[in-house]
Protein backbone atom coordinates (compact mmCIF):
# COMPACT_ATOMS: atom_id res chain seq x y z
CA UNK A 1 0.00 0.00 0.00
CA UNK A 2 1.23 3.25 0.64
CA UNK A 3 3.64 1.31 2.89
CA UNK A 4 4.55 -1.66 1.20
CA UNK A 5 6.43 -4.32 2.56
CA UNK A 6 6.98 -3.17 5.89
CA UNK A 7 9.88 -5.21 7.40
CA UNK A 8 9.20 -5.76 11.71
CA UNK A 9 12.91 -7.05 12.37
CA UNK A 10 11.34 -10.22 13.86
CA UNK A 11 12.50 -13.41 12.43
CA UNK A 12 9.68 -15.19 13.67
CA UNK A 13 6.51 -14.90 15.58
CA UNK A 14 7.01 -15.77 19.41
CA UNK A 15 4.08 -17.43 21.24
CA UNK A 16 2.67 -16.42 24.42
CA UNK A 17 5.53 -18.69 26.83
CA UNK A 18 8.29 -16.70 25.05
CA UNK A 19 7.40 -13.17 25.25
CA UNK A 20 8.89 -10.92 28.65
CA UNK A 21 6.41 -9.84 31.04
CA UNK A 22 6.60 -6.66 29.65
CA UNK A 23 5.98 -7.66 25.98
CA UNK A 24 3.32 -10.12 27.56
CA UNK A 25 1.50 -7.26 29.38
CA UNK A 26 1.65 -5.59 26.12
CA UNK A 27 0.20 -7.69 23.81
CA UNK A 28 -2.52 -8.05 26.19
CA UNK A 29 -3.96 -4.62 26.19
CA UNK A 30 -3.48 -4.68 22.28
CA UNK A 31 -5.81 -7.68 22.59
CA UNK A 32 -8.48 -6.09 24.49
CA UNK A 33 -8.11 -3.08 21.56
CA UNK A 34 -6.39 -0.70 24.33
CA UNK A 35 -4.88 2.09 22.18
CA UNK A 36 -0.96 2.79 22.44
CA UNK A 37 -0.12 6.31 23.42
CA UNK A 38 3.39 7.90 22.83
CA UNK A 39 4.56 7.74 26.14
CA UNK A 40 3.28 3.87 27.38
CA UNK A 41 6.06 0.95 27.30
CA UNK A 42 6.40 -0.94 24.24
CA UNK A 43 8.68 -3.11 22.91
CA UNK A 44 11.48 -1.98 20.51
CA UNK A 45 10.49 -3.87 17.38
CA UNK A 46 7.01 -2.55 17.58
CA UNK A 47 8.31 1.23 17.93
CA UNK A 48 10.78 0.68 15.06
CA UNK A 49 8.14 -0.80 12.57
CA UNK A 50 5.28 1.94 13.01
CA UNK A 51 8.50 4.50 12.50
CA UNK A 52 8.92 2.54 9.58
CA UNK A 53 5.62 2.25 8.34
CA UNK A 54 4.14 5.38 8.63
CA UNK A 55 7.51 7.46 7.59
CA UNK A 56 6.86 5.38 4.36
CA UNK A 57 3.15 6.32 4.20
CA UNK A 58 4.51 10.40 4.94
CA UNK A 59 6.88 9.82 2.23
CA UNK A 60 4.00 8.40 -0.24
CA UNK A 61 2.45 11.20 0.55
CA UNK A 62 5.19 14.18 -0.35
CA UNK A 63 6.29 12.17 -3.27
CA UNK A 64 2.41 11.92 -4.22
CA UNK A 65 2.35 15.33 -4.99
CA UNK A 66 5.05 15.40 -7.92
CA UNK A 67 2.87 13.44 -10.20
CA UNK A 68 -0.04 15.45 -10.01
CA UNK A 69 1.60 18.39 -9.87
CA UNK A 70 2.57 18.41 -12.96
CA UNK A 71 -0.48 18.80 -14.35
CA UNK A 72 -1.39 21.63 -12.23
CA UNK A 73 -0.22 24.23 -14.89
CA UNK A 74 -1.90 22.56 -17.59
CA UNK A 75 -4.80 21.70 -16.17
CA UNK A 76 -7.67 22.03 -18.69
CA UNK A 77 -9.79 24.58 -17.19
CA UNK A 78 -9.68 27.13 -13.91
CA UNK A 79 -11.90 25.22 -12.27
CA UNK A 80 -10.01 22.01 -12.30
CA UNK A 81 -6.86 23.47 -11.99
CA UNK A 82 -8.31 25.20 -8.25
CA UNK A 83 -9.79 21.40 -7.65
CA UNK A 84 -5.88 19.73 -8.68
CA UNK A 85 -4.25 22.44 -6.06
CA UNK A 86 -6.89 21.64 -3.32
CA UNK A 87 -5.65 18.35 -3.97
CA UNK A 88 -2.22 18.68 -4.02
CA UNK A 89 -2.48 20.84 -0.60
CA UNK A 90 -4.19 18.09 1.09
CA UNK A 91 -1.42 15.39 0.25
CA UNK A 92 1.02 18.14 2.06
CA UNK A 93 -1.67 17.82 4.69
CA UNK A 94 -1.69 14.33 4.90
CA UNK A 95 2.12 14.05 5.11
CA UNK A 96 2.29 16.38 7.67
CA UNK A 97 0.14 14.24 10.02
CA UNK A 98 1.76 11.50 9.55
CA UNK A 99 5.23 12.94 9.91
CA UNK A 100 4.00 14.51 13.24
CA UNK A 101 2.52 11.13 13.98
CA UNK A 102 5.91 9.29 13.49
CA UNK A 103 7.68 12.07 15.29
CA UNK A 104 5.73 10.72 18.73
CA UNK A 105 7.92 7.71 18.45
CA UNK A 106 10.72 9.51 19.06
CA UNK A 107 12.22 10.23 15.63
CA UNK A 108 13.34 13.98 14.43
CA UNK A 109 12.00 15.23 11.08
CA UNK A 110 14.72 15.96 9.75
CA UNK A 111 16.00 12.55 10.36
CA UNK A 112 12.78 11.08 8.41
CA UNK A 113 13.55 13.84 5.69
CA UNK A 114 16.91 12.18 5.28
CA UNK A 115 16.06 8.83 5.37
CA UNK A 116 13.88 9.34 2.79
CA UNK A 117 16.46 11.51 0.90
CA UNK A 118 19.60 8.74 1.19
CA UNK A 119 16.54 6.24 -0.36
CA UNK A 120 17.01 4.03 3.31
CA UNK A 121 13.48 4.31 3.20
CA UNK A 122 10.82 3.53 0.37
CA UNK A 123 7.65 5.10 -0.73
CA UNK A 124 4.87 3.44 -2.60
CA UNK A 125 5.57 2.21 -5.78
CA UNK A 126 2.66 3.76 -7.14
CA UNK A 127 4.63 7.40 -7.73
CA UNK A 128 7.32 6.26 -9.64
CA UNK A 129 5.22 6.00 -12.74
CA UNK A 130 4.58 8.75 -14.85
CA UNK A 131 1.35 11.01 -15.30
CA UNK A 132 1.58 11.56 -19.41
CA UNK A 133 -2.03 13.16 -19.94
CA UNK A 134 -4.54 15.05 -18.57
CA UNK A 135 -6.82 11.08 -18.03
CA UNK A 136 -3.64 10.16 -15.59
CA UNK A 137 -5.08 12.87 -13.54
CA UNK A 138 -8.38 11.14 -13.26
CA UNK A 139 -6.88 7.34 -13.08
CA UNK A 140 -5.19 8.31 -10.09
CA UNK A 141 -7.45 10.08 -8.04
CA UNK A 142 -10.01 7.07 -8.71
CA UNK A 143 -8.02 4.11 -8.64
CA UNK A 144 -4.55 4.82 -6.44
CA UNK A 145 -6.64 7.30 -3.98
CA UNK A 146 -9.10 4.76 -4.39
CA UNK A 147 -6.51 2.05 -3.41
CA UNK A 148 -5.13 4.29 -0.54
CA UNK A 149 -8.76 4.52 0.96
CA UNK A 150 -9.49 0.72 0.88
CA UNK A 151 -5.93 0.30 3.20
CA UNK A 152 -6.54 3.58 5.16
CA UNK A 153 -9.72 2.72 6.18
CA UNK A 154 -8.74 -0.14 8.82
CA UNK A 155 -6.03 1.59 9.98
CA UNK A 156 -8.60 4.41 11.53
CA UNK A 157 -8.44 1.44 13.99
CA UNK A 158 -4.89 0.86 14.54
CA UNK A 159 -3.52 0.25 17.33
CA UNK A 160 -1.39 3.03 18.27
CA UNK A 161 -3.23 6.28 18.95
CA UNK A 162 -1.62 9.18 16.67
CA UNK A 163 -1.29 7.09 13.81
CA UNK A 164 -5.16 5.93 14.34
CA UNK A 165 -6.20 10.03 14.95
CA UNK A 166 -4.22 10.78 11.80
CA UNK A 167 -5.70 8.28 9.19
CA UNK A 168 -8.82 9.31 10.67
CA UNK A 169 -8.23 12.83 9.13
CA UNK A 170 -6.94 11.75 6.10
CA UNK A 171 -9.86 9.42 5.54
CA UNK A 172 -12.49 12.10 5.56
CA UNK A 173 -10.39 13.97 2.95
CA UNK A 174 -9.96 11.12 0.63
CA UNK A 175 -12.89 10.70 -0.64
CA UNK A 176 -12.70 13.84 -2.54
CA UNK A 177 -10.11 12.90 -3.96
CA UNK A 178 -11.44 9.86 -5.16
CA UNK A 179 -14.17 11.83 -5.95
CA UNK A 180 -12.59 14.38 -7.91
CA UNK A 181 -10.83 11.61 -9.96
CA UNK A 182 -13.70 9.56 -11.17
CA UNK A 183 -15.49 12.96 -12.33
CA UNK A 184 -12.36 13.62 -14.60
CA UNK A 185 -12.76 10.55 -15.91
CA UNK A 186 -16.88 11.06 -16.33
CA UNK A 187 -16.19 13.60 -18.17
CA UNK A 188 -13.80 12.55 -20.74
CA UNK A 189 -15.88 9.40 -21.14
CA UNK A 190 -18.70 11.67 -21.91
CA UNK A 191 -16.70 13.26 -23.94
CA UNK A 192 -15.07 13.19 -27.59
CA UNK A 193 -14.14 9.53 -29.12
CA UNK A 194 -10.58 10.89 -28.49
CA UNK A 195 -11.31 11.83 -24.72
CA UNK A 196 -12.54 8.50 -24.27
CA UNK A 197 -9.71 6.65 -25.94
CA UNK A 198 -7.39 9.01 -23.31
CA UNK A 199 -9.32 7.47 -20.33
CA UNK A 200 -9.33 4.10 -21.43
CA UNK A 201 -5.23 5.01 -22.67
CA UNK A 202 -4.72 6.36 -18.54
CA UNK A 203 -6.75 3.09 -17.27
CA UNK A 204 -4.65 0.47 -19.09
CA UNK A 205 -1.38 1.94 -17.67
CA UNK A 206 -2.57 2.60 -14.39
CA UNK A 207 -4.59 -0.68 -13.30
CA UNK A 208 -2.28 -3.12 -12.70
CA UNK A 209 0.07 -0.65 -10.45
CA UNK A 210 -2.78 0.17 -8.96
CA UNK A 211 -3.22 -3.66 -7.85
CA UNK A 212 0.74 -3.65 -6.74
CA UNK A 213 0.07 -0.87 -4.31
CA UNK A 214 -1.49 -3.59 -1.94
CA UNK A 215 1.69 -5.60 -1.74
CA UNK A 216 2.43 -9.03 -2.63
CA UNK A 217 0.54 -11.87 -1.25
CA UNK A 218 1.49 -11.57 2.47
CA UNK A 219 0.11 -15.53 3.38
CA UNK A 220 3.82 -16.53 3.82
CA UNK A 221 5.36 -13.00 4.94
CA UNK A 222 6.66 -13.35 9.01
CA UNK A 223 6.42 -9.24 8.81
CA UNK A 224 2.87 -9.37 8.17
CA UNK A 225 2.06 -11.99 10.71
CA UNK A 226 3.70 -9.53 13.18
CA UNK A 227 1.94 -6.72 11.83
CA UNK A 228 -1.52 -8.11 12.17
CA UNK A 229 -0.75 -9.52 15.70
CA UNK A 230 0.57 -5.76 16.54
CA UNK A 231 -2.65 -4.68 15.13
CA UNK A 232 -1.02 -2.21 12.40
CA UNK A 233 -1.75 -4.48 9.76
CA UNK A 234 -5.78 -5.59 9.95
CA UNK A 235 -6.53 -6.94 6.38
CA UNK A 236 -3.73 -8.99 4.43
CA UNK A 237 -3.05 -7.78 0.83
CA UNK A 238 -4.85 -10.16 -0.97
CA UNK A 239 -7.95 -8.99 1.21
CA UNK A 240 -7.44 -5.70 0.54
CA UNK A 241 -6.43 -5.98 -3.30
CA UNK A 242 -9.74 -8.14 -3.91
CA UNK A 243 -12.22 -5.42 -2.19
CA UNK A 244 -10.68 -3.34 -4.35
CA UNK A 245 -11.24 -5.05 -7.37
CA UNK A 246 -15.04 -5.76 -6.78
CA UNK A 247 -15.14 -2.17 -5.81
CA UNK A 248 -14.07 -0.64 -9.15
CA UNK A 249 -14.70 -3.20 -11.94
CA UNK A 250 -18.67 -1.58 -11.95
CA UNK A 251 -17.14 2.04 -11.73
CA UNK A 252 -15.30 0.81 -15.06
CA UNK A 253 -18.19 -0.66 -16.43
CA UNK A 254 -20.56 2.27 -15.91
CA UNK A 255 -17.62 4.52 -17.71
CA UNK A 256 -17.82 2.47 -20.19
CA UNK A 257 -14.57 1.56 -20.45
CA UNK A 258 -12.49 -1.95 -19.11
CA UNK A 259 -9.53 -3.06 -17.30
CA UNK A 260 -6.64 -4.35 -19.50
CA UNK A 261 -7.07 -8.05 -17.95
CA UNK A 262 -8.50 -10.42 -20.40
CA UNK A 263 -8.73 -12.99 -17.38
CA UNK A 264 -11.02 -10.80 -15.14
CA UNK A 265 -14.51 -12.31 -14.89
CA UNK A 266 -17.24 -12.50 -12.25
CA UNK A 267 -16.73 -15.98 -10.32
CA UNK A 268 -20.65 -16.63 -9.42
CA UNK A 269 -19.75 -19.15 -6.89
CA UNK A 270 -17.71 -17.01 -5.08
CA UNK A 271 -19.22 -13.83 -5.24
CA UNK A 272 -15.95 -11.89 -6.37
CA UNK A 273 -14.35 -10.79 -9.26
CA UNK A 274 -11.43 -13.34 -10.69
CA UNK A 275 -8.78 -11.75 -11.89
CA UNK A 276 -5.42 -12.65 -14.40
CA UNK A 277 -1.86 -12.73 -12.32
CA UNK A 278 0.15 -10.03 -11.37
CA UNK A 279 3.50 -9.00 -12.98
CA UNK A 280 5.21 -8.73 -9.30
CA UNK A 281 9.25 -9.28 -11.33
CA UNK A 282 7.76 -5.28 -12.01
CA UNK A 283 7.00 -4.85 -8.70
CA UNK A 284 10.04 -5.41 -7.04
CA UNK A 285 12.01 -3.77 -10.32
CA UNK A 286 10.03 -0.29 -9.51
CA UNK A 287 10.66 -0.65 -5.78
CA UNK A 288 14.58 -1.37 -6.45
CA UNK A 289 14.62 1.71 -8.11
CA UNK A 290 14.39 1.22 -11.77
CA UNK A 291 10.61 2.28 -12.19
CA UNK A 292 10.17 4.80 -14.95
CA UNK A 293 10.68 8.27 -12.67
CA UNK A 294 12.50 6.85 -9.84
CA UNK A 295 15.86 8.95 -9.80
CA UNK A 296 13.74 11.92 -11.02
CA UNK A 297 11.00 11.63 -8.01
CA UNK A 298 13.80 11.54 -5.57
CA UNK A 299 16.02 14.41 -7.03
CA UNK A 300 12.96 16.86 -7.82
CA UNK A 301 12.41 16.22 -3.14
CA UNK A 302 16.49 16.67 -2.58
CA UNK A 303 16.54 20.01 -4.70
CA UNK A 304 13.28 21.19 -3.14
CA UNK A 305 14.97 20.72 0.61
CA UNK A 306 18.00 21.64 -0.26
CA UNK A 307 16.35 25.48 -2.28
CA UNK A 308 14.09 25.72 0.81
CA UNK A 309 17.09 25.70 3.13
CA UNK A 310 17.89 29.39 3.07
CA UNK A 311 14.16 29.92 3.83
CA UNK A 312 13.95 27.84 7.41
CA UNK A 313 17.91 28.99 8.51
CA UNK A 314 16.37 32.82 8.23
CA UNK A 315 13.04 31.48 9.69
CA UNK A 316 14.86 30.33 12.62
CA UNK A 317 17.09 33.04 12.69
CA UNK A 318 14.56 35.89 12.71
CA UNK A 319 12.57 33.94 15.51
CA UNK A 320 15.74 33.77 17.52
CA UNK A 321 16.73 37.16 17.33
CA UNK A 322 13.08 38.54 17.96
CA UNK A 323 13.23 36.71 20.99
CA UNK A 324 16.67 37.56 22.24
CA UNK A 325 15.18 41.10 21.79
CA UNK A 326 12.12 40.53 24.04
CA UNK A 327 14.45 39.33 26.76
CA UNK A 328 16.66 42.13 26.52
CA UNK B 1 20.91 21.06 6.12
CA UNK B 2 19.73 23.86 8.84
CA UNK B 3 21.38 24.70 11.56
CA UNK B 4 18.56 23.29 13.86
CA UNK B 5 15.52 22.06 13.81
CA UNK B 6 12.65 24.41 13.52
CA UNK B 7 10.25 23.62 17.48
CA UNK B 8 7.38 21.12 17.34
CA UNK B 9 4.07 23.17 18.28
CA UNK B 10 1.19 21.40 19.66
CA UNK B 11 -2.08 22.82 17.95
CA UNK B 12 -5.51 23.11 19.36
CA UNK B 13 -8.46 24.40 17.05
CA UNK B 14 -12.00 25.43 18.41
CA UNK B 15 -14.90 24.50 16.68
CA UNK B 16 -18.20 26.42 14.98
CA UNK B 17 -19.90 24.64 17.80
CA UNK B 18 -18.97 26.62 21.10
CA UNK B 19 -16.94 23.33 22.63
CA UNK B 20 -13.73 24.05 23.96
CA UNK B 21 -10.59 23.95 21.97
CA UNK B 22 -9.51 20.60 21.10
CA UNK B 23 -5.93 18.90 20.65
CA UNK B 24 -6.11 18.04 16.79
CA UNK B 25 -1.57 17.19 15.94
CA UNK B 26 1.13 19.33 16.04
CA UNK B 27 3.86 20.81 13.75
CA UNK B 28 6.45 22.58 13.30
CA UNK B 29 7.35 26.61 13.22
CA UNK B 30 9.64 28.84 14.19
CA UNK B 31 7.97 31.27 16.50
CA UNK B 32 3.97 31.26 17.29
CA UNK B 33 2.63 33.63 14.69
CA UNK B 34 4.06 30.90 12.14
CA UNK B 35 2.83 28.13 13.88
CA UNK B 36 -0.74 29.80 13.84
CA UNK B 37 -0.40 30.62 10.11
CA UNK B 38 0.78 26.48 9.72
CA UNK B 39 -1.90 25.52 11.75
CA UNK B 40 -4.35 27.55 9.45
CA UNK B 41 -3.23 25.85 6.44
CA UNK B 42 -2.58 22.42 7.64
CA UNK B 43 -5.70 21.59 10.33
CA UNK B 44 -8.32 24.17 8.72
CA UNK B 45 -8.48 23.86 5.39
CA UNK B 46 -12.66 22.43 5.28
CA UNK B 47 -13.92 25.16 8.15
CA UNK B 48 -12.31 23.10 11.02
CA UNK B 49 -12.36 25.56 13.41
CA UNK B 50 -13.26 29.72 14.64
CA UNK B 51 -10.16 30.13 16.74
CA UNK B 52 -6.12 28.08 17.04
CA UNK B 53 -4.04 27.79 20.12
CA UNK B 54 -0.67 27.04 19.36
CA UNK B 55 1.60 26.11 22.20
CA UNK B 56 5.20 24.63 22.36
CA UNK B 57 5.32 21.05 22.60
CA UNK B 58 7.94 22.01 25.20
CA UNK B 59 5.76 23.12 27.35
CA UNK B 60 3.13 20.53 27.78
CA UNK B 61 3.62 19.10 31.25
CA UNK B 62 1.89 15.51 31.38
CA UNK B 63 1.09 12.97 33.82
CA UNK B 64 3.57 9.64 33.36
CA UNK B 65 1.44 6.22 32.40
CA UNK B 66 2.82 4.76 35.58
CA UNK B 67 0.89 7.45 37.58
CA UNK B 68 -2.53 6.05 35.74
CA UNK B 69 -3.45 4.03 38.99
CA UNK B 70 -2.82 6.25 41.76
CA UNK B 71 -4.28 9.36 40.51
CA UNK B 72 -7.26 7.98 38.38
CA UNK B 73 -7.89 4.40 40.66
CA UNK B 74 -9.20 6.30 43.71
CA UNK B 75 -12.35 7.37 41.74
CA UNK B 76 -13.35 3.85 40.93
CA UNK B 77 -15.26 3.57 44.36
CA UNK B 78 -16.43 6.31 44.76
CA UNK B 79 -19.62 5.42 43.04
CA UNK B 80 -21.86 8.09 45.26
CA UNK B 81 -20.74 10.63 43.05
CA UNK B 82 -22.89 9.30 40.31
CA UNK B 83 -26.49 10.48 40.39
CA UNK B 84 -27.28 6.62 39.52
CA UNK B 85 -26.10 5.57 42.83
CA UNK B 86 -29.20 6.84 44.52
CA UNK B 87 -32.47 4.74 43.20
CA UNK B 88 -35.41 7.34 44.14
CA UNK B 89 -38.99 6.02 44.72
CA UNK B 90 -40.98 6.08 41.19
CA UNK B 91 -43.28 8.54 42.56
CA UNK B 92 -41.06 11.11 42.90
CA UNK B 93 -40.63 13.40 39.94
CA UNK B 94 -38.18 15.73 38.63
CA UNK B 95 -35.14 14.40 40.75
Amino acid sequence: MYAQMVETGVAKISDAAELSPDEAAFQARLDADVKVEPKDWMPDAYRRTLIRQIQQHAHSEIVGMLPEGNWITRAPSLKRKTILMAKVQDEAGHGLYLYSAAETLGVSRDQLVADLHAGKVKYSSIFNYPTLTWADIGAIGWLVDGAAIMNQIPLCRCSYGPYARAMIRICKEESFHQRQGFDIMLTLCRGSVEQKAMAQDALNRWWWPSLMMFGPPDAESVHSAQSARWKIKLLSNDELRQRFVDQTVPQADFLGISMPDPELEWNESKGHYDFGPIDWSEFHNVLKGNGPCNRDRLRTRVKAWEDGAWVRDAAIAHAEKRAAQVAA
Amino acid sequence: MGTHEWPLWEIFIRSQHGLAHKHVGSLHAPDAEMAIKNARDVYTRRNEGVSIWAVRSADVHATAPGDRGPLFEPANDKVYRHPTFFPMPDEVKHL
